[in-house]
């Protein structure tokens, strides 16, 4: 990797990226006229609803839907058997084939004229089902006598004589961890546990599908790839995908939840059956019930320090339930977990396992928080028995530049050193803490990734640009493509309008997720924006009789290059745009790309709690965010990344869960008893933006959605354990938690 | 040659060794040839893998050129959320 | 079951409508009054997504019935603005960047302004405890507050 320091934004004055523009499809959602998947509607649509199984396991031994069908009002039932395609998780998951797999699998769904209708007509569709044990825990799946769910999943990675519940094995790490811990002074070993929790977006699942009878088929979704939403769904109907157009509303919350499908094929069968249009809406029970929860974890970590803070060896066993379905990113945790560190020996294994639970989805870093839960928790603990500073412990060992990464590359240009020295600084490290209170600490890692992008960038008559790109917009990006598009082009902010065109209109796109977004789309706009200049510069050189080579852009305008060149007054951009057509035709600038070069993210959080200790009720005083985002382009944007990471995390460590009980059904699909964050729960939540540049972007920026939701479950795990003075191995920490483990440890 | 690295649980197909060399130009020559030399790595590299050249994550773009002194290191599919 | 005939007034429009005897009064403006600004995040009164104000009262409708409208006057997020006009909250939460996604924002603005017709001059304490009913998942709500209470300052005419 080039150790050099120059990156090509260096000493570039910005002038739009880096300011505060309001973004443009903010008026419509302060006045409630932005649509949203369920806010859509179409001419003789019908209402479609689902029948959920009411077991975790059972086998499915017939379903009768004639009584259902014969119901006035009816228009079309649909089951597994309507879907011919090769069968796959997917669609297992999206309507139960031979087994029901947990509470709330889908087994079959109606259309019809109304909601009251459609609901009538469930209740008359009869499934007989085979009620077989079930499982809902990580580590009691893999216990050799565990009802099975899968009898053939397992890979080869597994070991002869594990339950067949345990799908795969992974292990990363270098070095020798048994040679590391016998130089340690300071040895902690110790195990956790973590709930499964839901990405909680406020906006259920919903879609309206219209299937002609030629083929041909419509779709309004919500969704963080609407690209992906017609790549999977068209094979899953039969259909090729350039005959099913995806339109993608707007978004109300994903953090990959919505990065998957669940009620859309079952939309589209339904709309080809009853040859109208369907809308499916989930009811806030069904997205607890059925959507993609992520892991519950089990994990055993042991960490090995010396006197002076060096962290001689670190080993981590991680098991994580994925739902009913392989899948649990318990590889990202395995290779995540001790990232923020440059150790000589390291070893982390993972095993994937099966429960019958919802099929999980990717939530935001997915895997990774749990993995940075454990490794902090257990380098807080060595830290306070070596009476050691907990934050010079972690810059002693912090990656930087060069090192070798637990999961195996050499990091680049990093930034954790800058978010740690940041937060060394900071007036919240030294603040004072009062009785009942204590501080919590952490670093964390993520990824991030480029994937497919699209852009095509229009000049219009007027000068104005129409820029048309395909990631649904789920936290300010459309701002960001604005501002750099106005940053290449030289032009103002207002001039330029960003949309998210449908599946027609552009090449692939990836998901909506990897905090990709102002990473790879904003590079492929910055690419089509130079594209669009070199062909202004063409037509202004045609106009001038002059040599291509010899105009450049500035400022807006095309000026020939030197005096050599010519004497021509500049030429602005709604100037070449007005004579376009005479000068050769339309001019637009496209950019396809599988973009690649994104830089990984580091952050340092910093958390006060204080514990009341006849309650055991938390509450947060206070919490900092230092993140590295390479290059801010909106920066209130950036901030509102790192915050609202920050709470979902806050919520994972002390509140949210899924509770099942005895007989496996979910008891608590309702925002009552599935408690995140409120209000009145928090602080501000304060925010440091550091900038170490990444060498992959023209401006240097990194993703930041996702890496803010890895420290905090182990910082407020840490504030906590301060405060309490015990140290909590169990999320969430609700009150009873706390309450028992201050009871246990007085006692 | 082009020397890769292989994740621990990998390393049972490659008779132990974290370390291997494959004689590749481009990513898709990389996976082609790790697959040839080692069939027990196929299953894994068609589930979908993630490769790093010089510190740099590639999903699948066949053509990226890699460099003899690169650093090459196999990983799982990254994705995102 | 025969639909109800209901008059009411909603933004300020006197207007009638048919409804089911157990049709909400969300289902109402969003299905059968185009009014789709009001959202169902839970139908159960849990996350505030579905808030507006009756008589001046903020409530969530959707555990209001559509033939409890009935002569009574209805405000929504469609009538906050006059016209072209933002509400100074409106404005103050697009210059805060206090929304991403936009889901929970009716429901947001409609409480801070029910709060702020209530108390002009709220502390952070107390306007986090009024939006309490209110979720939001992806702000964490500190641009919320600070767009909140701007605009009260604003509107006290600092």
């Amino acid at each position: 990797m080039a150790l050099d320091d120059k990156h090509e934004a260096d000493g570039r004055v910005f002038k739009v990226v880096g300011t505060r523009p309001v973004r443009p499809d903010g008026i419509d959602k302060v006045t409630g006229r932005a649509r949203f998947g369920a806010d859509m509607s179409m001419p003789g649509m019908l209402v479609g609803w689902v029948l959920r199984s009411p077991h975790a396991h059972a086998r499915i031994r017939s379903i009768d839907t004639s009584k259902a069908e014969a119901l006035p009002g009816v228009k079309a039932v649909v089951t597994r058997k309507d879907f011919t395609a090769e069968s796959d998780d997917v669609l297992d998951n999206c309507m139960a084939g031979a087994k029901a797999l947990y509470d709330g699998h889908a087994v079959a769904a109606v259309a019809a004229v109304s909601a009251k209708v459609a609901k009538q007509a469930l209740k008359l569709i009869a499934v007989d089902y085979e009620v077989l044990p079930h499982v809902t825990d990580v580590d009691e799946a893999m216990k050799l006598d565990a009802p099975v769910l899968h009898k053939d999943k397992t890979d080869e990675t597994v070991p002869a004589g594990m339950s067949k519940n345990v799908i795969q094995r992974f292990e990363y790490g270098h070095g020798d961890v048994e040679a590391g811990f016998a130089e340690a002074d300071e040895i902690v070993s110790r195990s956790f546990k973590t709930a499964a929790t839901h990405q909680g977006y406020i906006e259920p699942h919903a879609c309206v599908a219209s299937m002609g009878p030629d083929g041909q088929a419509d779709l309004w979704v919500c969704t963080q790839g609407h690209y992906m939403v017609r790549n999977v769904c068209a094979p899953m109907l039969g259909m090729d995908i350039g005959k099913l157009r995806v339109t993608a509303s707007e978004i109300g919350g994903g953090f990959g939840g919505k990065t998957t499908v669940f009620l859309e094929p079952v939309a589209l069968m339904l709309s080809r059956k009853s040859g109208r249009p369907v809308k499916m809406v989930m009811t806030r029970e069904d997205v607890l019930r059925a959507t993609g929860p992520t892991a519950s974890t089990s994990i055993d970590v042991k960490i090995g320090m010396k006197k002076d803070g060096t962290i001689t060896a670190g080993w981590a066993e991680m098991r994580y339930q994925g739902g009913a379905y392989p899948g649990s990113p318990v590889q990202f945790g395995a290779m995540a977990a001790f990232a923020p560190y440059n150790l000589k020996h390291v070893k982390t294994i993972g095993w994937d396992v099966v429960t019958n639970r919802p099929k999980q989805a990717a939530y935001r870093a997915p895997g990774a928080p749990m993995g940075a839960y454990v490794v902090e928790s257990v380098i807080d603990e060595l830290c306070g028995n070596l009476g050691l500073d907990r934050l010079s412990v972690r810059l002693k060992n912090a990656s930087t530049e060069g090192a070798k990464a637990s999961y195996g590359p050499r990091f680049g240009k990093i930034g954790l050193t800058a978010t740690l020295e940041a937060a060394k600084a900071h007036p919240h490290y030294s603040a004072p803490l009062g009785p009942s209170q204590g501080r919590g600490i952490s670093c964390g890692f993520w990824f991030n990734f480029g994937g497919d992008t699209s852009v095509s960038l229009s000049v219009n008559n007027d000068g104005t640009i129409s820029l048309s790109e395909g990631n649904p917009d789920i936290g300010g990006s459309r701002a960001s493509m604005t501002m750099m598009a106005a940053e290449e082009l030289g032009i103002p902010y207002d001039s330029v309008r960003t949309i998210i065109a449908d599946t027609s209109a552009l090449g692939q796109n990836e998901v909506t997720d990897g905090s990709r977004v102002t990473f790879a789309v904003g590079l492929a706009t910055i690419k089509a924006a130079r594209d669009a200049i070199t062909k202004m510069c063409s037509r202004a050189a045609k106009v001038w009789g002059i040599d291509e080579d010899a105009v450049i852009w500035e400022d807006g305008h095309a000026k020939p290059a030197g005096p050599n060149a010519g004497k021509f007054p500049p030429m602005s951009l709604a100037e070449i745009a007005a004579q376009a057509s005479n000068t050769g035709g339309p001019i637009a600038g496209h950019h396809e790309v599988n973009a690649e070069g994104a830089g990984v993210s580091f952050a340092t959080h910093m958390c006060d709690a204080e514990v009341d200790p006849e309650t055991g009720a938390v509450k947060i005083l206070r919490y900092t965010v230092f993140q590295d985002a390479g290059k801010a382009v909106h920066p209130a944007y950036v901030e509102g990344q790192f915050q609202g990471g920050a709470v979902q995390g806050i919520g994972w460590a002390l509140n949210e869960e899924y509770i099942y009980g005895k007989d496996g059904r979910l008891q608590n699909p309702g925002f009552l008893d599935y408690r995140v964050p409120v209000a009145s729960d928090l602080p501000m939540i304060d925010t440091v933006i550091i900038e170490v540049p990444n060498p992959g972007h023209p401006y240097g920026v990194r993703g930041v959605g996702e890496t803010s939701i890895v420290p905090p479950l182990a910082a407020v795990a840490n504030a906590v354990s301060a405060a309490a003075g015990v140290r909590l191995t169990e999320l969430p920490m609700s009150p009873p938690r706390v309450l028992k483990a201050i009871d246990t440890a007085r006692a | 040659m082009v020397k890769v690295a292989i994740w621990g649980s990998l390393r049972v197909a490659t008779e132990g060794r974290a370390e291997v060399e494959v004689d590749a130009k481009n990513l898709r020559e990389l996976l082609d040839r790790l697959a040839d030399a080692y069939p027990g790595i196929k299953p894994q590299i068609d589930r979908g893998v993630s490769v790093s050249i010089d510190g740099l994550i590639y999903n699948d773009s066949w053509f990226t050129p890699i460099g003899r002194g690169s650093e090459v290191v196999l990983l799982p599919r990254i994705v995102g959320g | 079951m025969t639909q109800i005939h209901v008059s009411t007034t909603i933004n300020g429009d006197a207007g009638e409508f048919l409804c089911e005897p157990d049709e909400t009064l969300l289902d109402v403006l969003r299905d059968r009054l185009g009014l789709t600004g009001a959202k169902e995040g839970c139908g159960t009164g849990d996350c505030g997504a579905c808030s507006v104000t009756v008589d001046g009262r903020l409530i969530c409708s959707c555990l209001m019935l559509g033939a409890e409208a009935d002569g009574r006057e209805v405000t929504t997020i469609e009538g906050m603005a006059n016209g072209e006009t933002l509400h100074p909250l409106q404005r103050k939460f697009l210059e805060h960047a206090a929304l991403q996604c936009g889901i929970c924002t009716p429901g947001i603005l409609v409480a801070a302004k029910a709060l702020l017709e209530k108390n002009p001059n709220p502390t952070e304490t107390e306007a986090r405890y009024w939006l309490a009913g209110n979720l939001c998942r992806c702000t964490g709500y500190d641009k919320i507050i600070r767009a909140v209470m701007d605009a009260a300052h604003e509107m006290r005419g600092a």
